[in-house]
């Protein structure tokens, strides 16, 4: 049953269907031919036919973090190979499961710097979960199947598999998923229960207590978002979230102080610094999140709940470690809590939520639109423009590109479910959004996909314009143009006295005409009163959308902690100057 | 500097899958995250299971050396790490051939030394010798020193093979 003699590329296939998989993102060449081969005479899985092998990687993101599947991945040696390894490493950062095939020259020839020959493994070992790669057929089938188990368990990643052409050619054994286990990876998902015991006795003896909830919650699936939402109302406690981790408590919860961080709400920020009990769950203390180190919150008392050993006690010391799966973790926090009758201090926790109204009182996020006619678009209305004319549907799933636009969208676009935001968090990788909504559609061909773009990001992975439009897909690309790369301009203006270098962008196409001639429909606003018809037809028009939204070039995106700045030094606004210049410690700061 | 930022040094084994590429990933990582590396061994301990052991002895602050072994514990093919400093006593080994060259006085007293630190004789011309000494890393360093004005003309050092005391050992599920 298990030794039909098939070729080592009809292998892969098979072991990719019985892994569930449906769809692969890829871009084809001399030394995946074997596979392509085996594609074309299957009907099983789909291939998607990307422009650029990157953008295969970001859209195998945008399909995994919207579906909870682990996304795949399939490019040929050399070129094909390192144009992915951006993908590949922003799939790290963000622990999203990949899994990536590269073709590789025949197992004879590698070292000989043959003709489209890499060192992938080489190359790929730091920035993916593992790899593998393959020199002898009887291994694999058995490999494809390690590979999904760790791209998909523990903390998810990207896995890649090297495949010689060889042996993508020679007649390899099958063996199916249930006879292949992992000899050495058991990521630990169970939690001691003698330490969720402490935290949840911990928690009932707190003055002032915050969730800190990040992209863990997200890979734990929707069940585990739900769990903690259930816990934060039972609780009582106020909760942040992480920009990884927004739609794991629903916006609308008025519990949830909104993102916290660099770019994060007044409030949200000012509770972490004054709270008395942090409960992290599925979070890594991402220097965007901590600022200055040395005054991250000082005075409180951590708990730290994750899956991923290393992630604890890596830049922040916590006093409860808790290893597990954030799901199962606030599923027993509710049990004991429930069990051992435990209420939260009403009286303090009363206190604690007069203070943090006051906070949310200086409405950190309004900004005031001009009206009338010839009004200039201000970035923030364009999108909170957009989420209010979306907000009777479910089904809207939104990406974005990197800088400014993906701040604004964070802070006001409201997400009330998990899996609908999919952004480049660890890596900020600009040209990601556009390949992750071709993703993301793939996976939810009816829904509604927009990638909220800058115009300087966009234009990395421009040509995926031809993948939608091959592929019917009615992906929205929102560009906030405001003719700056946004975010470095207002670091330049912040910290390096207004020296604009090189951070304008020059030489824009035509955003209207480029759609038109790749086959896509092309829209354009420019002032304010145009704006509403711009989002209403480009919701309706059923195929793949440009909307050129020009904006205001000269705001700046508030709240800011500069560099190297405590949560306490928080910028609100153009008339915020930082009270000294960041220290040195800070202008190294990325 | 209090006691939690001063830095320590550490012996920490690490049991992994013979698998090509894995001393490369484990290296990797130090470099990778700009952990020290003072000394390194590794060889097949098992090879019906496929298994290496890979010896690394590191330096960092407490907090720096718990990173190190829960980072290595991440690593797919690793399957056990254990702080050799940590974890109770051991016994930690290195091995050094050091070549030393001369004649007369010199020569008879680089023997008299060989002597005195249990090192053997394993090559010998007429000018030189090559000696092979085994001992903590402290005593190389100290035969070393002695033989350096006597001639020694070439150095191989293993770095250090250490193990835990007792009964307990790490091996080996099946």
């Amino acid at each position: 049953m298990s030794d039909k003699q098939l070729t080592g590329a009809e292998v892969v296939l098979k072991a990719l269907a019985d892994q569930g998989v449906d769809v692969i993102f890829g871009y084809p060449g001399g030394a995946v031919l074997p596979i392509y081969d085996a594609l074309f005479q299957q009907n099983h899985i789909r291939h998607v036919l990307v422009r650029h092998e990157q953008a295969a990687v970001h859209a195998a993101e945008g399909y995994a973090r919207s579906t909870g599947k682990v996304g795949v991945v399939l490019v040929t040696s050399g070129p094909g190979a390192t144009n992915a390894v951006t993908g590949l490493t922003d799939a790290l950062m963000d622990s999203i499961p990949i899994v990536c095939l590269t073709g590789q020259v025949a197992t004879h020839l590698i070292g000989n710097d043959a003709f489209q020959e890499c060192d992938t493994t080489g190359i790929t070992r730091p920035c993916t979960k593992h790899n593998y790669l393959v020199k002898e057929s009887t291994k694999l089938a058995r490999t494809v199947h390690e590979a999904f188990w760790v791209a998909r368990n523990g903390r998810p990643g990207p896995v890649v598999i090297d495949l010689p052409k060889d042996i993508q050619f020679a007649p390899a054994p099958y063996v199916p998923p249930e006879q292949v286990v992992h000899r050495t990876y058991r990521p630990q998902v169970e939690p001691d229960h003698k330490l969720v015991e402490q935290a949840v006795e911990m928690m009932a003896r707190a003055k002032r207590p915050i969730f800190y909830t990040g992209g863990g919650v997200i890979n734990a699936g929707p069940e585990a978002a739900a769990k903690l939402t259930r816990l934060v109302d039972t609780t009582g406690f106020p909760a942040t979230s992480t920009l990884m981790g927004l739609g794991a408590i629903p916006a609308a919860n008025k519990r949830f102080l909104g993102m916290l961080g660099m770019h994060g709400t007044y409030e949200a920020n000012l509770a972490m610094y004054n709270c008395d009990l942090m409960i992290n769950i599925g979070a890594r203390f991402d220097d965007r999140v901590t600022g200055l180190l040395t005054e991250f919150s000082p005075g409180s008392t951590k708990i730290h709940v994750d899956i991923d050993p290393s992630s604890i006690n890596k830049n922040v010391r916590v006093d409860l470690p808790i290893v597990g799966d954030a799901g199962r973790v606030v599923e027993l926090m509710a049990e004991m809590w429930k069990k051992k009758g435990l209420k939260a201090n009403a009286k303090a926790l009363s206190t604690w939520w007069q203070q943090i109204e006051q906070w949310r009182a200086r409405e950190c996020l309004k900004f005031s639109q001009p009206t009338g006619k010839g009004a200039v678009i201000k970035p923030q209305y364009a999108i909170s423009r957009l989420a209010q004319m979306t907000a009777d549907r479910d089904d809207v799933y939104i990406t974005t590109e990197v800088g400014q636009h993906q701040m604004w969208a964070a802070q006001h676009i409201p997400f009330q479910k998990p899996n609908h935001w999919m952004t480049s968090g660890g890596l900020g990788t600009m040209g990601y959004g556009f390949p992750a909504a071709v993703g993301v559609q793939i996976g939810h061909p009816d829904a509604l996909v927009i990638d909220v773009a800058g115009e300087a990001s966009v234009m990395m992975m421009i040509q995926e314009i031809a993948t939608a439009v091959q592929y019917r897909l009615p992906v929205k690309l929102y560009i906030i143009n405001n003719q700056w790369m946004g975010m470095v301009r207002q670091w330049q203006e912040l910290l390096h006295g207004e020296r604009y270098s090189h951070s304008y962008s020059d030489s824009l196409p035509d955003f209207v005409k480029l759609a038109e001639a790749f086959g896509a429909k092309g829209l354009r606003a420019q002032e304010v009163d145009e704006l509403d018809g711009v989002i209403a037809e480009m919701i309706a028009h059923p195929g793949p959308v440009i909307a050129d939204i020009a904006v205001d070039q000269k705001e700046n995106c508030f709240p800011m902690i500069p560099g190297g700045h405590p949560h306490y030094e928080m910028l609100l606004g153009p008339e915020d100057k930082a009270e000294q210049p960041a220290s040195e410690d800070g202008m190294v700061l990325v | 500097m209090p006691p939690q930022e001063q830095t320590e040094r550490h012996t920490i084994a690490v049991i992994v899958d013979n698998e090509p590429g894995v001393l490369a990933r484990v290296i990797g990582l130090f470099s990778g995250r700009g952990y020290n590396i003072e000394s390194l061994t590794v060889a097949e301990i098992d090879h019906t299971g496929q298994r290496s052991r890979i010896t690394i002895v590191t330096s960092g602050t407490p907090m720096i050396i718990e990173q190190i072994k829960a980072q290595l514990e991440r690593l797919v093919p690793v399957h056990r790490v254990n702080d050799l400093t940590k974890e109770g006593p051991s016994v930690e080994r290195e091995l050094a051939l050091v070549k030393v060259r001369g004649s007369g006085d010199k020569r008879i007293e680089s023997l008299r030394i060989a002597e005195i630190f249990r090192a053997k004789v394993v090559d010998s011309t007429t000018e030189s010798f090559v000696f092979e000494v085994t001992g903590s890393a402290e005593k190389i360093d100290a035969f070393t020193g002695l033989m350096a004005p006597l001639g020694m003309v070439e150095l191989a050092r293993t770095g250090a093979a250490a193990i835990s005391r007792g009964q307990e050992g790490l091996f080996l599920d099946p």
